[in-house]
């Protein structure tokens, strides 16, 4: 049988949850979609699996005042170091936000998308978050709005986001029965009152529920995050997946709770853990069965600027974008072009041979393999540089794409690896469940020791696509007969 | 009769623009109430709202000193255990 790329071939496996439905927002994923809808995702690294590759997104940190307390954030937000959700180290006025933002986008042609996602609630921040989306619609017209929010004061500002043709938003809804959400959020402010326990999270949850209703009916796109707080909300998101779906969401982002004790919020002082990536995979497979999944999510800061995955938010700080001389007209030029180049590039890759014919049986069992890659859907990373692995799933259905797991990068590419050896255990344990790590080089110690923990290290296929490597491993690994079941090994002996 | 913000603010903004007195403004270390202008909300709100909406315990005082948000009352967290999360923290 063919071993198709599931990604782009648009190949239907059979087997029920995740499997039956494919992962990511690739275009696959998309199909049932109406053509206005892919027409707008198809270029928005964060909404679409493939676009992520290859357009670059950028925050703005201009709404820091929050409406809503929840238990896996600290309002403490300034920090440089930290890579997570709600961090930031500037955070701007209106008018500094649209100079950052046209000087990113002539310095990273790649950039399609401007958001504001805090590091509060940008509805929140009503002022400061719409001077921002008004001056940018006027001066940089070429960029694709979108906000990222709680949702409380979501349904008085939708006509105001329609009109600043902000076409997509996100609204976190991490419950929809208000004695999960009570345990998640401990007040509201709402109605220039303080609101405490079951009674807030009842309001949260029916302004989140009409305002993403209102903007559905508007067909404005909405996306849904939803935090997974194993024990508290795991079980329960299943059902907010059927009804945000059912109320026109078309996409959902389940996330793992980050919960370090070191962060101070709630969740992570009393102890509270976040998911294991198995934990999270699953959750995400029985959700998907509802629902479009969206896998490739990095959970960024709120000033992330960059491919997803990368920040490079330290070349954009306010004095070195004072001193930059910015010819918005001529840049705008210059991303059209570059944009037609890329749409170019992923027009090939969608029409692109899947890998080779292989005689695989469709009862082989399925294969993970982790991927090191900075990008460009290639294997281009030495694994000692990895900061995450991007994890594949082969089986003889064809390949997809699972996840992404971050890791600490052992190698700092110095002499300075002292501690080396613990942060690779870490590292591979990270992998565990994956048989193959696929890699454009990698050194002989983590060989070794990747070899001894059962993955096989792999650093023939550096700069190949991604898929079309996952596909030859696979296929390589079929061929040399690991692939049978225990089923089959009966038969053998038999 | 006016409230305080003291250094324990962690410059969130949350409280700016809920102010109908626009007695709360940015200063060079975290945010600072004018004594002049600042009512307690009264006459306007039943409660104060720069405190209602304060995510930070202890960081807004009233006229006597004491916090608006005790220790506990926001997070839920018992002050015993944040000071014990805080001690393990800072010994590492």
């Amino acid at each position: 049988m063919e071993l198709t790329v599931l990604d782009s071939a648009g190949a239907q496996p059979q087997q029920s949850g995740c499997s039956s439905s494919g992962c990511g927002s690739t275009d696959d994923q998309l199909a049932h979609l109406p053509d206005e809808i892919r027409d707008k995702v198809y270029n928005h690294p964060c909404y679409s699996e493939q676009a992520h590759h290859y357009f670059a997104r950028m925050h703005v940190a201009v709404a820091p005042a929050c409406n809503i307390q929840c238990h896996y954030c600290n309002r403490k937000y300034d920090c440089s170091n930290e890579s997570r959700p709600g961090v930031v180290s500037e955070l701007l006025t209106p008018d500094q936000a649209v100079k950052k933002t046209l000087a990113v986008a002539a310095n990273i042609p790649q950039m399609t998308v401007l958001g504001i996602a805090g590091p509060g609630d940008p509805l929140a921040n009503p002022e400061r978050t719409f001077a921002t989306f008004r001056m940018l619609s006027e001066q940089a017209p070429d960029i694709k709005l979108c906000v990222s929010t709680n949702g409380l004061a979501l349904p008085e500002s939708v006509d105001e986001l329609a009109k600043h043709n902000i076409d997509h938003v996100t609204i976190t809804i991490n419950a929809v029965d208000p004695d999960v959400g009570a345990k998640i959020y401990p007040w509201i402010f709402w109605e220039n009152k303080r609101i405490k326990g079951r009674e807030a999270a009842a309001i949260l949850i029916e302004q989140q529920q009409k305002g993403l209703q209102m903007l559905t009916e508007r067909g404005i796109l909405v996306k849904v995050n939803s935090v997974m707080i194993p024990g508290v909300n795991d079980e329960h998101l299943k059902e907010v997946s059927r009804i945000v779906k059912s109320k026109g969401a078309f996409l959902h982002n389940v996330m793992p709770l980050i919960s370090e004790a070191e962060h101070g919020t709630f969740f992570g002082l009393m102890g509270q853990r976040g998911p294991e990536p198995e934990e999270l995979q699953n959750l995400q497979d029985a959700c998907a069965g509802d629902m479009n999944m969206m896998r490739h999510c990095r959970q960024c800061r709120a000033d992330a600027v960059g491919l997803l995955g990368e920040d490079r938010g330290e070349e954009f700080t306010l004095d070195k974008i004072e001193a930059m001389e910015i010819d918005y007209e001529a840049a705008m030029v210059r991303r059209a072009e570059v944009h037609r180049s890329i749409e170019a590039e992923l027009n090939q890759h969608a029409q692109a041979k899947p890998a080779a014919p292989a005689d695989i049986d469709p009862d082989a069992r399925p294969v993970l393999m982790a991927i090191a890659s900075q990008g460009g859907g290639v294997i281009n990373q030495h694994f000692g540089h990895a900061h995450e692995f991007l994890i594949y799933e082969a089986s003889p259905a064809g390949v997809r794409f699972i996840s992404h797991r971050k890791t600490d990068n052992y190698c700092e590419g110095g002499d300075t690896c002292g501690d080396g050896e613990s942060v690779l255990s870490r590292t591979i344990a990270t992998l565990s469940g994956c048989e193959a790590v696929l890699c454009s080089k990698i050194g002989y110690e983590p060989w070794d020791m990747l070899e001894a923990a059962g993955i096989k290290p792999n650093g023939e296929h550096a700069m190949e696509r991604i898929e079309d490597a996952v596909a030859a491993v696979y296929r390589e690994m079929w061929e040399a007969g690991a692939l049978m079941t225990a089923a089959d090994e009966c038969l053998v002996v038999a | 009769m006016s409230l305080r913000i003291v250094s324990s603010c962690v410059n969130c903004w949350a409280c700016q623009p809920v102010c109908p007195s626009d007695a709360i403004l940015q200063a060079p270390k975290h945010f600072v109430i004018n004594d002049r202008k600042c009512t307690e909300c009264e006459g306007s709100y039943d409660v104060p709202q720069c405190a209602s909406i304060c995510p930070i315990e202890g960081a807004i005082t009233n006229a006597a000193g004491e916090a608006m948000n005790p220790p506990g009352s926001l997070t839920g967290i018992p002050p015993a255990m944040v000071a014990a999360a805080q001690a393990e923290i800072r010994a590492r």
